[in-house]
């Protein structure tokens, strides 16, 4: 099979990377199937599909992470075996997960050459180093200190480091998975440019996305990978979204976003000028009424979490008053929040979300110990516990529907089901959603939005905060734009628009 | 042939197979408990008597009781250290105000008896106190915490008593607690360990409190945001290990007869390990009380059996820290197979 290098009838194109037939069988999941890819020189090659396609483990293979189990890898033509990471780095083939592979204790410029450090007689070069990291810092653009640990930098800059990381020796392939997830549309810009020029000298990228916008403006061809199986590779101009969405889920899904019937009543939540001690935000005022979902809109770090942390007890606040169901409750504890129904689910559920080894059905109970049906008097009522947290999963469509699995053996779609069921674990009043399908895939994100849909015409007030435009746009009434910890604009209705939210973010560095 | 090879080739697999999943599914207890019954029982014949099971439970349980304690402190992902200084506080500081009392009351026996024990067990929950403040609200590292406590537990202990047992206490104190036997066989520390099981067991799995000891060394931030109180919660797991450790040294206190200064040196060490061999993960999280009393039971077990076989005690620390190693070793390897085993 291998002897017949002339398969592909365009091979005019020169290939880069060429994956055959390729398979990867772990231990009970057939990860990858007979999978074909090829990579041109000056590409940018769109990998799609739902968590759990088997993207994740085609880039795995290409960056020497894993070994196939089946079928060849071709590069430049000749056939590889790729041993190592490091081995796949020699042959300049660089991969970004979204994992970093950084160490926090480390500079900037010791994490840059970590594995391949310059020495001289044994000894570090340091003086070399240093001035060669700030050359590869200087030619990306990234305005970082080579000098300052990496744990002292935001997400966005850790990203950027990595990054740098791959742009340090010769570049043939650079694999890039969801790199704009952390970055700032600014920092995004930047990546694109850097994208274009590495195009330009000749390198195949493989990127990784959910996001429609991105694949249309950088992307060259696209790849849709569905249950570790090929589906189709299309160029960009052939690709609509609602195309896109069918290939990867293999079923039509008419429409992402639902439409929500508004009822707005009430003032459940009102905020007057509050800032934190942090100064994340300062003087921010907003209200949010049942039966509507509030957006809250504003590029990473601009302080849009920080808003609903601070009414929520987790960040110190330094002035302003919180009022919840017409009771001031500036300064109270998550605790008396959640007892008063301020439910607030947070972004990144490994690390706030979660407790990993703990199973479905004790995370799902967690904020309601102190609560009927999961307590009687000062005991758990392990039977009421059982029955509850099994008929929110199943609620939730929970797969598979087992709740005392450990949530670390879900896949990430699923542990977001867990972590939503969680807020249906006792009554609230207000739900807040931080960047609630941050990683997940078309499938599960549009049974979120059915969810908050769901929720709020039960009467809920929701507020949802959240760097993705067309969320805020489709599925807010009413949206606040914050900035660098300012309120910058509240639109209602029709006049939440993307233009508006956008130049709401720009309009100071503007003026 | 063709029919003949698989089908024998296939048996052991299968076996294989079967002690995998015992191995994932249990952990290494079982195998390192039946590997010590049968190695022991052919090195002595006394060792699988009725009356030496009841020696070993007998020995046993004051490990068993501070491994209770100690399983606490490693669920929230910390760990007390200064266990074995508990107990020598315990001790002396009970014994000396037993003895003191009763030289002054000689006849109100049980009163005094119930004040030394309050005293003792005040003083060792005392230093669980400070433990869990300088953790929980401090926010002193738990390695650093308890190991302090542990220096300043031992000198208090040893500046009370000059380094000399303290004597003087009441006969029945050792009597009852100390050899005390219900129904002629079960000995007074084993049923107040059997008591103590009992209570971890519900608080552990029926209370609010346990599973927020679980749910905080699971995930602290996620607790938060669940509305837990966690400062409290972790402070309450060291005063709780503190006081269980200080009912263990009271205990044992009263089968010495005396108060010492010197008692419990062994007891961190031994203590994480029973945790550890019963599969409690030292990230805290995860870990069942019913393991966690074979660990110790097991420990119990490999030093009865090593002092059966005559091994010197010299040598039988080192097969402790052995063992300790190669719990971990295989806990790892049993994580592996987990992956590889899952579905």
């Amino acid at each position: 099979m291998t002897g017949a290098a002339g398969t592909s009838a365009t091979s005019e194109v020169p290939v880069l990377l060429r994956l055959q037939k390729i398979s990867k069988q772990f231990p009970g999941v057939l990860a990858l199937d007979g999978v074909d890819f090829d990579l041109r020189p000056g590409e940018v090659h769109v990998l799609f599909g739902e968590n759990g396609a088997g993207k994740s483990t085609l880039i795995s293979l290409v960056a020497g992470v894993y070994r196939p189990t089946g079928g060849h890898i071709e590069f430049r033509g000749e056939e590889i075996d790729l041993a190592s990471v490091h081995q796949a780095r020699q042959l300049g083939i660089s991969a970004v997960f979204q994992e970093f592979s950084l160490v926090p204790q480390l500079t900037v410029e010791e994490n840059l050459f970590l594995g391949a450090e310059l020495t001289q007689n044994a000894m570090l070069s340091k003086r070399e180093m240093k001035a060669k990291a700030k050359q590869i810092l200087d030619r990306l653009g990234f305005p970082l200190d080579p000098n300052i640990r990496v744990a002292y930098l935001s997400r966005a800059e850790q990203q950027m480091v990595e990054i740098a990381k791959a742009f340090r020796s010769d570049l043939s392939v650079l694999i890039l998975d969801e790199p704009t997830a952390s970055l700032t549309e600014r920092e995004t810009q930047r990546l694109f440019q850097l994208i274009e020029q590495a195009k330009a000298s000749g390198v195949g990228i493989i990127y990784i996305t959910h996001r429609m916008n991105e694949i249309k403006r950088i992307g060259d061809r696209i790849t849709v990978l569905r249950d570790g199986k090929y589906v189709a590779t299309l160029g960009v101009a052939e690709a609509s979204e609602t195309r896109m969405v069918e290939l990867m889920t293999g079923r039509v899904i008419a429409q992402i976003f639902p439409k929500i019937a508004y009822k707005p009543g009430e003032v459940v939540l009102d905020v007057a000028n509050l800032s934190t001690a942090t100064k994340t935000i300062s003087g921010v005022s907003l209200q949010v009424r049942t039966g509507e979902v509030v957006g809250i809109a504003g590029l990473v770090g601009s302080g849009k979490s920080e808003v609903a942390r601070a009414c929520f007890g987790v960040e110190p606040l330094a002035s302003g008053t919180v009022r919840f169901a017409s009771v001031d409750v500036t300064g109270a504890s998550p605790r008396q929040m959640l007892a008063r129904g301020f439910f607030y689910v947070p972004p990144d559920r490994r690390s706030e979300g979660l407790i990993m080894m703990r199973g479905a059905r004790e995370n799902i109970s967690l904020p309601s110990l102190n609560v009927a049906p999961f307590s009687k008097g000062p005991l758990l009522d392990r039977a009421g516990e059982k029955a509850k947290a099994r008929e929110l999963a199943q609620r939730l469509n929970l797969s598979p529907l087992n709740i005392e699995r450990a949530l670390d053996q879900f896949s990430g779609g699923n542990q977001q089901k867990v972590l939503l069921a969680k807020a249906l674990s006792r009554e609230v009043k207000l739900f807040v959603f931080d960047e609630p399908t941050v990683g997940v895939d078309v499938g599960t994100r549009v049974a979120i939005y059915q969810f908050i849909r769901d929720l709020c015409e039960a009467g809920a007030a929701i507020l949802l905060i959240s760097s993705d435009l067309p969320e805020i746009l489709h599925l807010t009434n009413r949206a606040y734009v914050i900035h660098r910890g300012i309120l910058r604009a509240e639109l209602t209705g029709r006049d939440i628009t993307e233009d508006r939210v956008l130049s709401s973010f720009f309009e100071r560095e503007a003026a | 042939m063709t029919g003949v090879a698989p089908t024998t080739g296939r048996a052991p697999a299968n076996i294989g197979l079967r002690l995998q999943q015992i191995f994932v599914r249990l952990g290494v207890l079982p195998f390192l408990l039946t590997f010590a019954i049968v190695v022991f029982s052919l090195l002595s014949d006394r060792f699988l008597t009725l009356q030496n099971g009841l020696n070993v439970t007998r020995q046993s349980s004051f490990l068993v009781m501070v491994a209770m304690g100690q399983m606490l402190a490693l669920l929230t992902g910390g760990f007390d250290l200064s266990v074995g200084v508990i107990l020598a506080v315990t001790s002396v500081f009970g014994a000396a105000a037993m003895s003191g009392m009763y030289a002054m009351f000689p006849d109100a026996v049980l009163l005094c008896i119930v004040v030394g024990m309050l005293a003792g067990i005040g003083a060792g929950a005392l230093i669980g106190v400070v433990n869990g403040a300088g953790v929980a609200f401090g926010g002193v590292s738990p390695f650093m915490m308890t190991l302090g406590m542990a220096s300043v537990g031992f000198g208090i202990s040893l500046y009370q008593t000059g380094g000399v047992p303290v004597y003087g206490m009441p006969k029945e104190f050792g009597k009852i607690l100390g050899f005390g036997q219900l129904f002629g066989f079960l000995a007074a520390p084993v049923i107040v360990t059997l008591a103590m099981i009992v209570v971890m067991y519900f608080l552990l799995n029926w209370t609010r409190m346990g599973r927020y000891f679980y749910a905080i060394g699971g995930n602290l931030k996620a607790s938060t945001l669940s509305g837990i109180n966690t400062r409290l919660y972790l402070f309450l797991a060291y005063v709780l290990c503190g006081t269980i450790a200080a009912i263990a040294g009271i205990m044992l206190t009263a089968r010495l007869e005396t108060g010492e200064a010197n008692i419990g040196a062994t007891m961190p060490l031994e203590s994480i390990a029973a945790c550890v061999i019963g599969g409690v993960s030292l990230r805290g999280g995860t870990g069942k009380l019913l393991n966690v009393v074979l660990g110790a039971l097991f420990i119990g077990i490999i030093q009865n059996g090593m002092n059966l076989a005559r091994i010197e005690s010299y040598l039988q620390i080192v097969v402790i820290g052995i063992l300790l190693i190669l719990a971990v070793v295989a806990d790892q390897l049993r994580q592996r197979l987990m992956a590889k085993l899952r579905d």
